[in-house]
């Protein structure tokens, strides 16, 4: 607001304010642009919304903590137009944080045509999400599956040693979406 | 036809002018640069949107009006509500505030005009053309915008009926606006303040207008970003809101409400200006605590800022940032009541009177407090977990938007109407615009508490029976609602044609530039600026 109170009674300086405040519209706008990634980071630091590593981690060997057993869920659901089964081979397993594992998910097209899938994994509750490790997932690729092509999927993972001790069930949800689209565009 | 008697009254009044060189018919109000003109614009658009924002409403009402589906298609219904909410916040309630701003601000700072004339005339004009594209997509093959006014992704992606684009464009158009509007807004004050007014010497309603403009040229341009976002992700293939693609649609919410939240106090502060005028005017009193009053509008502009997620509260949220956010939001309590106490400590011991730029004051104060206090229960995230998208959310903010700013642009143009006009309106006529609105207001918005408490969650065509009851009386409401704003349609064309002459000070007790000009106020005010001390 600055410009002060002495008065300008002739010739106002309009253009200043006015290329200033188109200055702090450009800048705004921007901003909300730069909202996009500063999400992510966000949401890296704190766990919100339980997003996991999207590239493979190497396992840290830090010991295996056998005093405790976590509870780990496997659910997946279909969005919506995908004609597919996908399924956890189980539903869940119990691993000691600091313990490899490693699951299998079943998944088969059922449609006539060729479909590329692409699954999506959450954690929940989302501030587990930084401690859970995926060594290796099928979702880090897209899944292409011809029509009426079966095929099982793997996920290598580890829980950190040092997930928080109130944590003792995680829950991972994988959502698979269609992308066909997107791929041949 | 109401245009043009408007037209003649101005032209009356003023031939006496000759650096007049108005034209005549359509092309004056095409052409025109005149801060007046415009402000008459905007004021005459917001009311033929807010009638037509209502009349939406009529049919989501007579839908409600007993459980099952009678009238009109779920998916229909959805589009109801979608552009009544949309017409309503960015067709009725805004642009009449900018109307206040271009009639007023100048007379108030004593200015001849608005800085930049030629700009204001643009960001008039294209409003029209963004309702045009918005109400023209009724007529499409695949309807009007479906999914809400919050436009959440990926109801407004991925499962849009198609209307995403006029959508956006729409929204461009109305943002565009906007941002030209309050940087004239802000020039004017900065620079064609008279000598001696000081910036703590302006009229409060000057400063409020001041805060809210410096707020739209803040959030306006995020709003622009994150429906641009939308066209590309429906459109063009980007991912910024899409999961399969590696974008989340949570961040939708987050950037939406990062502008949402502003934007509800850019609906809600220059009321607070109108109601700062009127009430000292009509208790002939000086406005109490009139620094404090800067300082507040101030400071719930600044919070409006660190508050948007207590919308969001049922998204997930680490229980640290739920709290940060229910306690900032909680904060905003303290300026408001600083500002609601004011204007309590203003009418003490005053020396009333309940002309109806008064009555809709007072119920202002009150019924703003109704919608300030279901807000701080919105605000407690515990709660929430329970109001969150029910009926008690439509309650609250019907509160603070219809009984809070519409009716502080009622206060505010019956108040000014004189000025405009050149003539004294019906006072009983208004009064019986006052009282239909008053009790039908609060018949129509007042169950929806008890509705949403109960569980009824909003945007549904169809509802469970036990709800049936509430929401007769709710629609019975509503109807006389709408029916009773045409009373302020008459009393208006009734003001335009004729009346009591006005003086140039009609209310004893107002303050102010304004007064000082002749009623109707000459096409051109405050040539030679006056002398403030």
């Amino acid at each position: 607001m600055g410009e002060g109170t002495e008065q300008k009674t002739d010739k106002p300086n309009n253009g200043k304010v006015i290329k200033k405040l188109v200055l702090v519209v450009f800048a705004m706008f921007g901003f909300g642009f730069a909202l996009v990634p500063l999400y992510d980071v966000f949401c890296d630091i704190t766990g919100l919304n339980g997003k996991t590593n999207d590239v493979g981690v190497a396992y840290e060997n830090e010991g295996i903590d056998t005093s405790r057993t976590v509870k780990i869920q496997f659910i997946t659901r279909m969005a919506k137009g995908i004609p597919w089964k996908f399924e956890p081979i189980i539903n869940e397993i119990l691993v000691h944080p600091g313990e490899v594992k490693f699951v299998n998910f079943y998944a088969k097209n059922k449609s006539k045509r060729d479909i590329v899938g692409q699954a999506v994994p959450s954690v929940s509750p989302g501030l587990a999400a930084g401690y859970f490790q995926k060594i290796e997932c099928f979702c880090f690729t897209q899944q292409p599956l011809q029509a009426g092509e079966e095929v099982e999927m793997g996920l290598q993972f580890y829980v950190d040693i040092d997930l928080p001790s109130e944590i003792n069930t995680l829950t991972l949800s994988y959502t698979l979406y269609d992308i066909s689209s997107k791929v041949d565009s | 036809m109401t245009t043009e008697t408007i037209n003649e009254s101005l032209d009356d009044a003023h031939n006496d002018d000759h650096h007049d060189h108005k034209m005549t018919g359509i092309k004056r109000w095409l052409y025109t640069t005149n801060h007046k003109d415009i402000g008459t614009l905007y004021l005459w658009f917001a009311f033929i949107m807010l009638l037509t924002g209502g009349a939406l409403a009529m049919v989501i009402r007579a839908e409600l009006f007993q459980p099952g589906l009678q009238i009109v298609e779920p998916d229909f219904f959805n589009q109801l509500t979608t552009v009544h909410g949309l017409i309503m916040v960015f067709g009725a309630i805004m642009p009449a505030f900018t109307g206040f701003a271009n009639w007023m601000l100048p007379m108030m700072i004593g200015a001849p005009d608005m800085a930049l004339p030629r700009m204001n005339n643009w960001s008039f004009w294209i409003l029209p053309f963004a309702f045009a594209i918005l109400l023209g997509s009724f007529f499409m093959e695949s309807g009007a915008p479906n999914f809400g006014w919050t436009f959440y992704a990926p109801l407004s992606t991925t499962y849009s009926n198609g209307s995403t684009a006029f959508f956006v464009f729409a929204v461009h158009i109305m943002g565009i606006s906007s941002i030209m509007g309050a940087i004239n807004i802000v020039v004017t004050i900065m620079n064609l303040r008279a000598p001696g007014m000081t910036y703590m010497k302006m009229p409060l309603f000057v400063w409020t207008f001041f805060i809210t403009a410096y707020l739209l040229i803040a959030v306006m341009p995020v709003l622009a970003g994150v429906v641009t976002m939308l066209l590309t992700d429906t459109y063009f293939g980007t991912s910024f809101f899409d999961a399969a693609g590696g974008g989340d649609p949570v961040m939708f919410q987050h950037i939406f409400w990062f502008f949402g939240h502003p934007e509800v106090y850019i609906m809600i502060l220059p009321a607070f200006g109108i109601v700062s005028t009127i009430i000292p005017a009509f208790s002939r009193k000086k406005l109490f605590g009139y620094s404090s009053m800067v300082y507040a509008t101030s400071s719930i502009a600044l919070l409006s800022f660190i508050v948007w997620a207590h919308h969001m509260f049922t998204t997930g949220m680490p229980l640290f940032g739920e709290l940060f956010f229910m306690y900032c939001t909680m904060l905003i309590a303290v300026p408001t009541g600083v500002k609601v106490f004011n204007w309590v400590a203003t009418m003490w011991r005053g020396s009333l009177t309940f002309e109806t730029p008064m009555l809709f004051s007072i119920a202002f104060v009150i019924l703003f407090t109704i919608g300030g206090f279901s807000g701080l229960m919105l605000a407690l995230t515990p709660a929430d977990f329970q109001y969150h998208d029910t009926y008690f959310v439509v309650a609250h903010f019907h509160y603070v938007l219809v009984t809070g700013s519409l009716f502080s642009i009622y206060a505010g143009a019956y108040f000014w109407l004189p000025k405009w006009t050149g003539h004294m309106y019906n006072e009983s006529l208004a009064k019986w615009h006052f009282w239909c609105s008053l009790i039908s207001v609060n018949l129509l918005f007042f169950p929806m508490h008890f509705l949403g408490l109960a569980g009824m969650p909003r945007r549904i065509p169809d509802y469970a029976l036990q709800f049936a009851d509430f929401n007769k009386w709710v629609s019975i409401g509503g109807f006389a609602f709408g029916l009773s704003q045409l009373i302020f349609l008459a009393v208006v064309i009734k003001c335009i044609k004729g009346g009591k002459k006005a003086p140039a000070k009609p209310w004893d007790g107002a303050e102010g530039l304004e007064w000082t000009v002749a009623s109707p106020a000459p096409y051109h005010t405050f040539s030679t600026p006056p002398k403030v001390d």
